[in-house]
């Protein structure tokens, strides 16, 4: 089997648009908003989050024929939340400001429900490649929403755009000092929860208008 | 330290330090489960029992078992036990403790009290994997919460859920004849409305503790 055949290919782009894990699923908007203050931050969530989800996959795909279907639910939970252990290890050893900012949201990566929807919907029933493709797509997916809401946030609330690097993120962007002295002012509403909200409930707008997904109230 | 201090830290929990307006913890359920007011307090109610339940078993786990030193108790003299940190382990640890917990209160309801059971019982499930739970345990290790105030915020966070989840059923509830843009309704609606809450909420953080 070519890696790169139709089937595949679609396994990693539907979850981009037409099944987005957080827009059109609804899974997985905990850990999605509260990453979302900065464009480093949430750029490292969408690391962490690509590679839990990814070898979570792998792994329960892998053990698929030996997990009994009864205790399947705790199986899962003990395999991500060791990934996670690992991840949340990694980042407080390398990126120790990044990891004191994210605080407890990278353990909430456990409770994440697009790696237990996905490790439950599609890896438990799939050979380890697709369910390593399907892994990637999900977490592209997420990824997009959460960078998207952050460079809204971090652009208009606090005027910069963050890259992450070892320390304390790498400014990319400043807005220039002739726009604030024109009377220009950041938003702070955005970098408070309520921003979170609004921004998210925006994309999800604007994905579905794209889409086509309505939804039955 | 007095009355005043739990109930300014529990005033907190329930609507400075929302657990879900602020924090945007537990937001899953949160959003798929307040279509109908009856269903919110269903499971606003089962996420207040089991924080109430969960916070202090894992402060007790954390304390003697996973924290740093906290194995000292086995043998005060030897200050090897000093040393040993098992706090990643803290993660696999609590999220077991929080599904076991799930599982006994739903089978101590369905033995003691029918109606709750009938009323919580399939939220219960549901409940282990909702992040405000993972989160009121790492919030307590991370604040360095001694036992009562553990519970006390635990408690309060769990009164925070269900204020929070029962405003926004009954906002949707009043919603469901309004003219929404046909993509907008559901989820997209529900996360404006949840913001223009926690903007509401946002007005406690004015209150001086």
């Amino acid at each position: 089997m070519e890696l790169f055949d139709s089937e595949s290919k679609k396994i990693v782009s539907d979850p981009l648009n037409v099944n987005n894990p957080i827009s059109l699923q609804v899974l997985g908007i905990c850990s999605a908003l509260a990453v979302t203050i900065r464009l480093d931050q949430a750029i490292i969530m969408t690391f962490a989050v690509i590679f839990v989800l990814c070898s979570s996959n792998v792994v329960i795909s892998l053990l698929r024929d030996y997990i009994p279907n009864r205790v399947r639910i705790v199986i899962m939970l003990s395999v991500i939340a060791s990934l996670v252990s690992f991840v949340d290890e990694v980042l407080q050893a390398y990126m120790y400001n990044m990891s004191k900012q994210l605080s407890v949201f990278v353990g909430l990566i456990v409770t994440n429900c697009i790696i237990m929807g996905r490790a439950e919907a599609f890896a438990i029933k799939h050979g380890p490649s697709k369910a390593f493709l399907d892994g990637l797509g999900n977490g592209l997916g997420y990824g997009m929403i959460i960078i998207v809401v952050s460079f809204f946030r971090e652009l208009f609330g606090s005027g910069t755009l963050t890259l992450p690097d070892g320390g304390a993120g790498y400014v990319l962007f400043q807005m220039p000092d002739w726009l604030y002295a024109a009377g220009y002012e950041n938003i702070g509403l955005l970098v408070l929860s309520p921003g979170a909200f609004f921004i998210l409930g925006f994309v999800i707008w604007m994905q579905r208008e794209m889409v086509g997904l309505e939804e039955e109230e | 330290m007095g009355l005043e201090h739990y109930l300014s830290i529990f005033t907190k929990a329930v609507f400075i330090e929302n657990m879900v307006l602020a924090y945007f913890l537990g937001l899953c359920s949160f959003l798929a489960i307040s279509k109908k007011i009856d269903a919110a307090a269903g499971i606003g109610m089962a996420v207040v029992v089991v924080l109430t339940i969960t916070a202090p078993i894992n402060w007790f786990i954390y304390e003697f078992l996973l924290g740093k030193g906290a194995l000292q108790w086995i043998n005060p003299d030897n200050p090897k036990f000093a040393e040993i940190d098992l706090s990643f382990l803290k993660l696999i640890v609590f999220i077991s403790v929080i599904a076991a917990a799930v599982q006994l209160t739903e089978m101590f309801l369905e033995r003691f009290s029918q109606s709750l059971y009938n009323s919580l019982g399939i939220f219960l499930p549901l409940i282990a994997v909702n992040c405000s739970i993972l989160g009121g345990s790492m919030f307590m290790v991370e604040r360095e919460y001694f036992l009562l105030e553990t519970m006390v915020y635990g408690f309060g966070s769990g009164v925070g859920f269900l204020l929070a989840i029962l405003a926004l059923a009954s906002v949707r509830y009043r919603l469901r004849y309004s003219n929404i843009p046909p993509r907008l309704r559901g989820v997209g609606m529900a996360m404006i409305l949840t913001g223009l809450l926690s903007m509401a909420f946002m007005a406690f953080s004015g209150i001086d503790l």
